[in-house]
């Protein structure tokens, strides 16, 4: 007895359903996960973003050479500048109708501590007898622009009184005080615990730049050579196995136990420098090679073999076949592990604790080239991670506006990556 | 024989513990075409892959036995394979052009002997090959789009002429239409029976047909024996083996 093709069988139904609830699934399940990236995307973009701008009061100075003199004198000169800059804020003030009904000293709360340091390195620097700055107001000041300082949360600070911020309120309608873009925050230093306005990230940056060169000097060379080795021209033997499974077995090796041997090796043996991106980059170098070995080995070996065939065929020998045909083919492969391989240790912080690069470490811009490699320094991420364990809740906003910078370098590699890939397939 | 360009003596081949190849004793002549018949799995590639030694490339392959090329033996250790494969070419099952453009194709094996000297000396190489390969009237206009964009013919074709580009002596083919339709197989045999005129060709066929049409002389090869060798003509009409004639009437294989 035959049955009817528009009659489903329960076997069918059975089969079909089954089917849906793993469409279903399987959808559920991207878009649970694309749901927790938007909200990590949002939380970063919505906590990050005020880090980008900052507070600044203008105050127009004027000076002479005698009082320069004399604040030169002094042992304690900046506070004899942040009296000067104390002074030229209150006529502003005045001549504004602004009063300020308060003593100098609690007047210059409004700025950021900074200030003085500020006004000296252009006073000794020029001739000019006067000049219009923009000083950064302090960290709470620039808290209350942005909404993370009121009015109650002052109950209990002795930094800043309510009666500041009905006076930043009457500097703000007269022009004084505004919120500015901050290219200080993308290139400037680190600062200490209580001047969290005049952080930047611009050092470590540099930093994180100088042990990339390292990884890509070292790891690129040396992983891509291992691996046309090991995929071509190795012999199949027990010692070939053996390194193999190690280097997938030290793929899964915690970032950390390469900062102990690095600290080991580099610095308590061969006498390196603490803290220098040098010995950054080459623990970072160690960490990356395994994972650039592996995907440049899988692209080699996803090279089909008539290619190699053929090229023996017409008299090639081993090297010009992997040299001229294979590698060229396995390029987009590889140089898509090396970048991922690369950003990886751009984003890698624990190996940096144990040598140094975590912590206020406070440097200026290097140099020159030799001093990028071996002065001390910090990395993005590791610099995010100090922010983050600071008090101040500014630095909270700052280690977020870290973290939307390392994720635009992260993104701007893999692009290169996607670029670099579609590049050598057209070439073909 | 005076006449044998490659001659195997006792050649018996090994993969690992599994014997391939057992006693092949065979003279191929100059410009002639061998053709190799058997079923599936009987050591007619192993063979074909041992006179250029291209079974190196194989791990746990062993080769015992003399094979002698003009009278030297290829698997002494002075030979430097990368040599004997400039003089021994080789065209394989699949076409496999390099992902380059059709004159690179052609030109790779001359620039990396060093067979020409000037540009005017590589292009005279690129169109001779590529005429002896009767690919010239298709491709002449079309040398530097890529090998890859050839119809699977016109890529067999072209691997042809990139193997006699090096100016091989012998000319090995490994069931080089088996991807092919009969259009192109029929150039292709066309061809073979052109390239004879300058090379010795050796091609390892399934299809008894084309054995027939192509070679002069024809081996049979059954579960790693070397069973009947001799001219294409009687081993289709009078086979000395009750093997062969079972196979080539279709009862075996």
């Amino acid at each position: 007895m035959s049955t009817s093709l528009l009659d489903q069988s329960s076997r069918t139904r059975k089969r079909n359903a089954s089917e849906r609830r793993f469409v279903r699934l399987g959808l559920g399940a991207i878009f649970l996960s694309l749901g927790f990236l938007a909200m990590l995307l949002i939380a970063i973009a919505g906590n990050g973003y005020g880090a980008f701008t900052q507070t600044r009061i203008d105050v127009a100075m004027t000076w002479d050479a005698e009082s320069i003199a004399k604040a030169e004198k002094s042992i304690v000169k900046t506070a004899k500048y942040n009296g000067m800059i104390a002074k030229a804020l209150r006529g502003q003030m005045e001549a504004a109708g602004i009063d300020p009904q308060m003593k100098d000293k609690e007047l210059l709360q409004l700025v950021s501590s900074s200030a003085g340091a500020q006004l000296r390195d252009f006073v000794t620097a020029t001739d000019a007898t006067k000049g219009q700055f923009d000083f950064l107001a302090s960290s709470r000041v620039d808290g209350y622009l942005k909404g993370r300082v009121t009015r109650a949360s002052l109950a209990e600070d002795k930094n800043l009184s309510p009666a500041h911020l009905d006076l930043v309120d009457a500097m703000r309608a007269a022009g004084m005080v505004e919120r500015r873009f901050n290219l200080d925050f993308i290139f400037g230093g680190d600062a200490s615990e209580s001047r969290p306005e005049a952080a930047g990230l611009g050092v470590s940056m540099v930093g994180s730049f100088y042990m990339v060169l390292v990884v890509l000097g070292c790891a690129l060379p040396v992983g891509v050579a291992a691996a046309i080795y090991l995929q071509e021209f190795a012999p199949k033997n027990r010692l070939t196995d053996l390194i193999e499974v190690n280097i997938a077995n030290l793929a899964a090796v915690p970032s950390i136990v390469f900062g102990i041997l690095g600290l080991a090796v580099f610095i308590q043996f061969a006498h390196l420098p603490q803290s220098a991106p040098l010995v950054g980059g080459l623990v970072l170098t160690l960490m990356t090679l395994p994972r650039i070995i592996i995907p440049a080995r899988a692209a080699l070996g996803a090279v089909p073999p008539s290619i190699r065939e053929a090229a023996l065929g017409v008299g090639a020998s081993k090297s010009q076949a992997v040299f001229h045909h294979v590698l060229p083919l396995s390029m987009p492969g590889i140089l898509t592990g090396v970048i991922i391989g690369m950003a990886q240790a751009l984003g890698e912080t624990a190996p940096l604790l144990l040598i140094g690069m975590v912590g206020y470490i406070a440097s200026n811009h290097p140099d020159g080239l030799i001093s990028g490699f071996t002065d001390p320094n910090s990395a993005m991420p590791a610099q995010i991670y100090e922010w983050a364990k600071r008090a101040d809740p500014a630095y909270i906003e700052r280690a977020w506006g870290g973290i939307i910078l390392l994720l635009a370098f992260l993104m701007a590699m893999n692009f290169v990556a996607i670029v670099l890939r579609r590049k050598f397939e057209r070439r073909w | 024989m005076s006449t044998a360009k490659i001659s195997a003596r006792d050649v018996m081949v090994h993969y690992g513990d599994n014997c391939a190849l057992k006693d092949v004793n065979v003279e191929i002549e100059d410009k002639t075409v061998t053709a190799f018949i058997g079923p599936s799995g009987c050591g007619k590639s192993t063979f074909l892959r041992c006179l250029n030694r291209m079974n190196d490339t194989i791990d746990g392959c062993r080769v015992a036995g003399a094979i002698t090329l003009d009278g030297e033996d290829i698997y002494d250790k002075r030979v430097d394979p990368v040599q004997l494969r400039a003089k021994v070419g080789m065209v394989f099952q699949k076409p496999n052009p390099f992902p380059k453009s059709i004159y690179d194709n052609v030109a790779y094996g001359p620039r990396i002997h060093g067979l020409a000297r000037t540009k005017a000396e590589l292009d005279e190489i690129v169109e001779q090959s590529l005429r002896r390969a009767a690919l010239w009237t298709e491709a002449k206009d079309r040398l530097h789009t890529p090998g890859t964009g050839l119809s699977g013919g016109q890529q067999q074709r072209l691997c042809i002429a990139r193997a006699v580009a090096t100016r091989p002596e012998v000319l090995l083919m490994d069931e080089p239409c088996s991807a092919l339709d009969p259009i192109a197989t029929a150039q292709i045999e066309e061809l073979i029976d052109e390239l004879r005129q300058n090379f010795s060709v050796v091609i390892v066929t399934h299809s008894m047909q084309q054995a027939a049409r192509v070679s002069q002389k024809t081996a049979f090869f059954h579960l790693g024996n070397l069973v009947e060798y001799n001219e294409t003509g009687k081993i289709f009409t009078n086979p000395q083996d009750p093997r062969t004639e079972s196979y080539i009437t279709g009862r075996i294989g």
